[in-house]
């Protein structure tokens, strides 16, 4: 009973744009008619060996597109409209689709693997497909199922393991699917083409292996089978094995001891013999292993050391080999510009980038290895031995100690700054980068260290602005040098006063670099931007503030000149938004910078006109959406200004609804959100007249699905602001509000806590939540405390939730005793007896009188105070 | 299938990504704008103390030690004050306000019910009454009329120009001292602010407590130093039961003792007279048990110092006031007397008669005008006090025979109740005391503050090593 749809399909596709606008409206409207029907016509199409391929493909991707959208509301409204359909149909679409992978056609094999994968992922978690895996397995097992139909099952299988999670399987299945993988990458029994689909189902299927890795038998034979396969004839099937062994390295780092022997000798051999595309996935297995390391190492230090798993130090065993492995690789450097493509990615810039990780890993004893190897190479009149030698350098900074590496780059400094002369730009780039990471490293003034005397300064700045002008990568680099440079006075007290002769040159240098052409996209210019940026942050504010406000000046004038911008296509809108983004950003650092201090806060106040006129004319510049960078800098400058902002609120109110409606853009909406908490703030009771919308969009916001969820906690947060802001003007809007809080703090209880993401997302909520309170019981406070009485109860049971939580997070636990020292604050003796019923008020209290944390301990002593004046 | 995850890993890490940190430190900024925010609504006394200039009588400018010319605005208005606000109160405005601000004690003409169960006792230290208010990085200390005793840092919270940057800055103290000369210490015996909370609206046995065990925290009673110029020193408190009290009466202190002070536990902070805190003194605990006049000699007759109304009448400086005598509109006249001036009385041969304990009839002889720093007219319980002690003085047996024995009681307090100050560091006796007095006696029914200060109590003992506190 399917329909007849090839012509609508290869119309679809045809050159002319009538035909297809035509056949693309005849296939939606058969599609909003009648989806069962619609689905069951294409898969039909798509087995039909006797179709054409291109409405078979085209047929396919409607059927995939069908069932999956990378839109989680939009997927979520999929899978529900495929759970509708009656089953009969269903059958027959599934029959289809199993029937595809027998097909003569390898696109049409391919393309129904994916989509079986994606009903899978709806009816196995489901239980709706029990017999999927068995008629899988069949293929596999059947002794004239020809070698086509093996491979696409393979896929298939594979597709499958990574659309569901190994709990929507029993065991028994799990053991099946493994055991026809590693049996389908058998080289005694398959085709080059089934074998190397067997070894990537593999490493989707390796997830779902936990009990069988956890079983030293199987372990043991599946990392038999995957070796044998990393030394296959076929270079891909090698790559795929490898690509296993990768997964294999993060996923059972803590089983991996006894195979190590063999590993280090197949990727020993690997790096140093085989294809680029092998020996690439050989070097990111001891990357792996360095990141489980570097994180094993980490939780240690953080958490006491009392980690389930062991550390097993694979690197520092490995080391004296692995290290000269490493150093070879590097040598092998391409003589394109490797680090002006993104998409290049080689042997030896893998080489390096894994050296880093095992300097983070190991420390201390990765030097020695490291600075014969740097030595010999960085005189070398060969170019890729300069560069190697520098790589190499560059590449032990992080993770060897200050005492080690102090010595070492004060002698090395003025080698380095020399080589930024050096003839070759490969040479020069990764100096520049060098230089970058021994200001990130080795420079802190603030804490007191820095490889940096006041004499040297003079020269560095001076070597550093003169390559800036070398070619694009280079620049960038020297950009990149700069910011850290600049970084390492910022917070520094008087040490910060160093840069300050300085600063004149390097904002000069930096602003013309930004207006630099030669680059092939605006990267240069974002990073000159970028460090101007740390440059105003890290300067000494009373000795340069003239210089900054000169700066102000001539960014306001240039994003002037964005507004003049000939904008005709679409890239041109891009481009101008980009710009001016940079531009807004310099703008925002400069506010916040001048803001900081009574003495220069003037100087901005000043100019809050010209700036906000801008800012009004670049939202302007946009019909739907509001420029990001803009409004951080609105924030800012809200908060220097205090009540004075009031007059800008007119003009802008409009821009911030606008703000507060991006949906899609979800951080321009958290930041709205913030720039109204700034707004509030500012305006005290000023606010009140934009409160009735904000406050509707605000609801809205909260009770939309579409919104990300990261928008929401703000938003409670800014309740609360609102409510300090207007005082008892805000009862108007309490039901609705002590509502959400109400609905979302019952959330929260119900929350899954192993989740870490989840409870990371449970935690803000919980403090935002509890800031809302504590904003509207002190908003209350002088006129309506009487108007929270009602809620007082259910606040007292969300703070004994959080109370008895296993793993409570600070700052909930901060907001936590603040909002009940709120609550005795403004209800006064109303609480009282609340307060006398509940015990663990008393218990959470001196929980945290015993704190370390300062802070805590002095919101506890205030919260007794107020409990001790209403309950005596 | 699952293309194999991207191996490509940033290659010399892109130097510089400043956004996620624009928005991170937005959003650092904007959190710490809302803790300031909250924390200035939460310092915000929910008590509005108010600040009243017709009553006052202008104190005189030339007592004023003021180091700092200070802007006197003229006429301000009656206007309502909260104690953050008065913190930073200046000139003539802060004297006016201070000087009434102060909780002062009647003196003790007779004994009040259950002594024992809910007075404290302490030994006053002889000096100069004062508020001291730390903030905005400097410490005042201001006396009884609301003029300047000293400008200095001290330890106190914000009480210095330090670079220390704990706590929010518009943190303040204020507490209630004497000043006393001999060792150069402020004694402090109440708290009423502490770190921008008013603590008015606790009960004195919380304030002790928190006295107790905030001012040893901050180091305020170190040794003085370049930023903190003045030793304070909490005194020993005890309750008032037989122990307590001869404690108080007898008991070593490292300061010259003026009187014995007693303290309701339940009463909050009152500014002005209040009977729940009570002031007495014979010549063991006391040099100045009976007034002196202005040359510092003891008068053969008592004197007073009474306040003149527009009705020509002369008053306490209770409130409401009470009626001592009046004066006739020509006498008025012809002195250059005015409304509200304090004048000084002699209380002739007639003395003072009572019927069924009120005043009926006060013999009084006009002697001048007093010093004229004196901001307040005597109470009716000081002129009533100074009375007794010329006729039939309130002894110490006295109060300690109305107090039930402490075999009576089965309440011995413990040796911890004689504990010298020195050696308190955080504890003070007062604090075991009460609260295991509290928690012994009336653990069947134990109040909601007796069972917070208990549970506080007993997690600060498991902090240290609280051995001895142990019953």
């Amino acid at each position: 009973m399917a329909m007849e749809i090839t012509q609508f399909l290869l119309a679809a596709q045809s050159p002319d744009a009538n035909i297809r606008t035509q056949a693309e409206a005849s296939l939606r409207q058969f599609q909003e008619q009648n989806l069962p029907l619609f689905l069951l016509s294409l898969s039909v199409e798509l087995a039909n060996n006797v179709k054409p391929l291109e409405s078979r493909r085209l047929a396919g991707i409607v059927l995939k597109n069908s069932l999956d959208a990378k839109d989680s509301v939009r997927k979520e409204h999929l899978v529900q409209q495929w759970m509708t359909i009656e089953i009969s149909i269903k059958s027959q679409i599934k029959d289809s689709l199993l029937r595809t992978l027998g097909s003569s056609a390898s696109e049409a094999r391919h393309t129904s693997s994916q989509v079986i994968a994606k009903v899978a992922s709806i009816e196995i978690p489901r239980k709706q497909w029990p017999e999927l895996i068995g008629s899988l397995l069949n293929n596999m097992t059947k002794q004239d199922s020809p070698a086509a139909l093996k491979q696409a099952t393979m896929e298939t299988l594979g597709y499958v393991c990574e659309a569901i999670s190994h709990q929507d399987l029993v065991q028994d299945e799990v053991n099946s699917v493994l055991t026809a993988v590693v049996q389908g990458m058998n080289l005694a029994e398959h085709s080059h083409e089934v074998r190397l689909a067997a070894t990537k189902a593999l490493y989707n299927a390796l997830d779902f292996a936990q009990t069988n890795f956890d079983n030293e038998m199987e372990r043991s034979y599946i990392m038999k089978v995957v070796c044998e396969t990393a030394i296959s004839k076929e270079a891909d099937i090698r790559q795929a094995a490898f690509e296993c062994l990768v997964s294999i390295a993060s996923t059972y780092y803590d089983v991996l001891e006894p195979y190590m022997q063999t590993l280090f000798q197949l990727t020993s051999n690997a790096v140093k013999g085989d294809e680029e595309s092998v020996a690439l996935q050989a070097i990111e297995f001891w990357s792996s292993i360095c990141d489980e390391e570097i994180e094993l190492q980490e939780y240690e230090t953080g958490e006491g050391g009392d980690s389930g798993s062991a550390h097993s130090r694979f690197i520092e065993k490995a080391l004296p080999y692995l290290v000269p492995l490493l150093l070879d690789t590097m040598l092998k450097q391409e003589d394109q510009d490797q680090d002006q493509d993104d998409s290049i990615w080689n042997i030896s810039m893998a080489g390096g980038t894994c050296l880093g990780l095992v300097a983070r890993t190991v420390g201390d004893s990765v030097v020695k290895l490291v600075m014969p190897f740097v030595e010999g190479n960085i005189l070398k009149p060969e170019w890729h031995c300069r560069e190697a030698a520098t790589y190499a350098f560059g590449s032990i900074l992080e993770g060897p100690s200050v005492e080690t590496l102090g010595p070492l780059v004060t002698n090395g400094l003025d080698f380095l700054l020399n080589a930024m002369r050096d003839e070759n730009n490969h040479v020069k780039d990764t100096t520049a980068w060098t230089l970058s990471r021994i200001f990130e490293f080795l420079h802190c003034p603030a804490s007191g260290f820095s490889v940096i005397s006041q004499e040297k300064l003079e020269r560095i700045v001076t070597v550093l602005l003169e390559s800036i002008i070398d070619a694009p990568n280079v620049a960038e680099k020297v950009c990149g040098a700069i910011y850290y440079l600049a970084q390492g006075y910022e917070d520094a007290g008087t040490s910060s006063s160093l840069l300050t002769q300085h600063i004149p040159r390097i904002i000069s240098e930096l602003l013309k670099t930004a207006e630099r052409t030669d680059g092939s996209d605006f990267k240069l210019r974002t990073s000159a931007y970028e460090t101007l940026n740390e440059v105003v942050r890290s300067s000494n504010v009373v000795e340069t503030s003239l210089i900054i406000l000169e700066l102000l000046k001539s960014i306001l004038h240039k994003l002037g000149q964005t507004l003049e911008l000939q904008i005709v296509s679409s890239d041109d809108r891009e481009k101008q938004g980009d710009l001016q983004a940079s531009l807004c950003a310099v703008i925002q650092v400069i506010i916040q910078k001048l803001g900081s201090t009574e003495e220069t806060k003037p100087s901005i106040l000043q100019a809050a006109d010209p700036i906000m006129f801008l800012f009004l004319r670049v939202f302007a510049c946009r019909s739907s959406t509001v420029h990001e960078e803009a409004m951080l800098a609105i924030g800012a400058l809200a908060h220097a200004s205090g009540p004075e902002f009031e007059k800008y609120m007119p003009e802008l109110y409009k821009y911030l609804e606008m703000g507060l409606q991006n949906f899609e853009e979800y951080e321009v909406c958290a930041i709205t959100v913030g720039v109204i908490s700034d707004i509030c703030r500012a305006l005290e009771d000023k606010v009140l007249p934009y409160c009735d919308g904000i406050m509707n969009h605000l609801v809205r916001n909260l009770q939309s699905a579409e919104l990300n969820r990261s928008v929401k906690p703000p938003i409670f947060s800014c309740f609360g602001d609102i409510a300090l802001a207007i005082g008892e003007q805000f009862s108007k809007y309490i039901e609705p509000t002590v509502a959400m809080m109400r609905s979302a703090a019952e959330a929260c209880a119900q929350m899954d806590n192993s989740d870490e993401e989840l409870m990371d997302y449970g935690n803000q909520l919980k403090r935002s939540i509890f800031e809302a309170y504590s904003g509207i019981l002190q908003g209350f406070k002088d006129s309506k405390p009487e108007l929270m009485l009602p809620h007082a109860g259910h606040l007292f049971q969300f703070i004994e939730l959080v109370f008895r939580e296993k793993y409570r997070n600070e700052s909930v636990t901060k907001a936590a005793v603040a909002v009940m020292g709120d609550l005795a604050d403004a209800l006064g003796p109303n609480t009282k007896i609340l307060f006398k019923d509940k015990a663990f008020c008393i218990q959470f209290l001196g929980e945290c009188l015993k704190s370390e944390d300062e802070h805590l301990k002095e919101t506890a002593n205030w919260t007794q105070v107020m409990i001790a004046r209403v309950v005596s | 299938m699952a293309p194999p995850q991207d191996t490509r890993r940033p290659f010399k890490r892109l130097a510089i990504s400043d956004q996620q940190r624009r928005r991170d430190i937005s959003l650092q900024r904007q959190a710490q704008s809302r803790r300031d925010a909250q924390h200035q609504a939460r310092c915000l006394a929910s008590t509005v103390l108010s600040l009243q200039s017709q009553t006052t009588p202008e104190p005189v400018p030339d007592i004023e030690l003021e180091l700092v010319p200070e802007t006197e605005e003229s006429g301000a208005p009656s206007q309502d004050l909260d104690v953050r606000h008065a913190a930073k109160l200046k000139g003539a405005e802060a004297r006016k306000w201070f000087a009434k601000q102060l909780m002062l004690p009647e003196w003790m003409i007779d004994v009040p019910d259950r002594l024992s169960d809910d007075w404290y006792v302490f030994a006053r230290p002889a000096g100069k009454r004062c508020f001291v208010v730390s903030t905005n990085g400097t410490t005042v200390s201001r006396q009884r009329n609301g003029s300047i005793l000293h400008r200095f840092p001290s330890a106190l919270p914000n009480g210095a120009k330090k670079r220390d940057g704990s706590g929010p800055n518009q943190s303040y103290c204020i507490l209630d001292c004497i000043f006393h000369e001999l060792d150069q210490t402020y004694y402090v015996i109440d708290m009423v602010c502490w770190r921008g909370y008013s603590l008015y609206d606790c009960a004195a046995e919380f304030r002790f407590f928190w006295l107790n065990s905030k001012l040893g925290e901050t180091g305020a009673c170190d040794p003085p130093s370049f930023y903190h110029k003045y030793r304070f020193s909490a005194v020993p408190v005890y309750n008032c039961d037989q122990n307590g009290l001869f404690s108080a009466y007898s008991g070593a202190v490292p300061y010259v003792k003026d009187g014995l002070l007693f303290y309701n536990k339940h009463a909050h902070y009152q500014a002005g007279n209040t009977p729940l805190a009570l002031v007495w003194k014979d010549q063991n605990c006391s040099q100045y048990v009976i007034d002196t006049d202005s040359k510092g000699q003891v008068p053969t007759q008592q004197q007073v110092v009474l306040e003149l109304q527009d009705d020509g009448k002369l008053v306490t400086s209770d409130d409401p006031p009470v009626v001592f005598g009046g004066l006739d509109s020509d006498f008025i006249q012809k002195s250059g007397l005015c409304t509200g001036n304090l004048l000084r009385f002699a209380i002739s041969d007639g003395g003072l008669s009572f019927v069924d304990g009120k005043l009926v009839k006060a013999d009084l002889h006009y002697l001048e005008k007093p010093n004229r720093a004196r901001a307040f007219a005597d109470s009716f319980s000081k002129i009533m006090f100074q009375h007794t002690v010329r006729h039939c003085p309130l002894k110490i047996d006295d109060l300690l025979a109305s107090i039930p024995s402490p075999d009576d009681q089965q309440n011995k307090p413990c040796d911890i109740d004689m504990v010298p100050i020195s050696s308190m560091s955080g504890h003070s006796p007062i604090n075991s005391a009460a609260c295991r007095d509290t928690y012994r006696s009336k653990s069947s029914s134990l109040s909601a503050l007796d069972f917070f200060l208990h549970l506080v109590w007993e997690f600060r003992c498991n902090c240290t090593t609280g051995k001895e506190y142990e019953a």
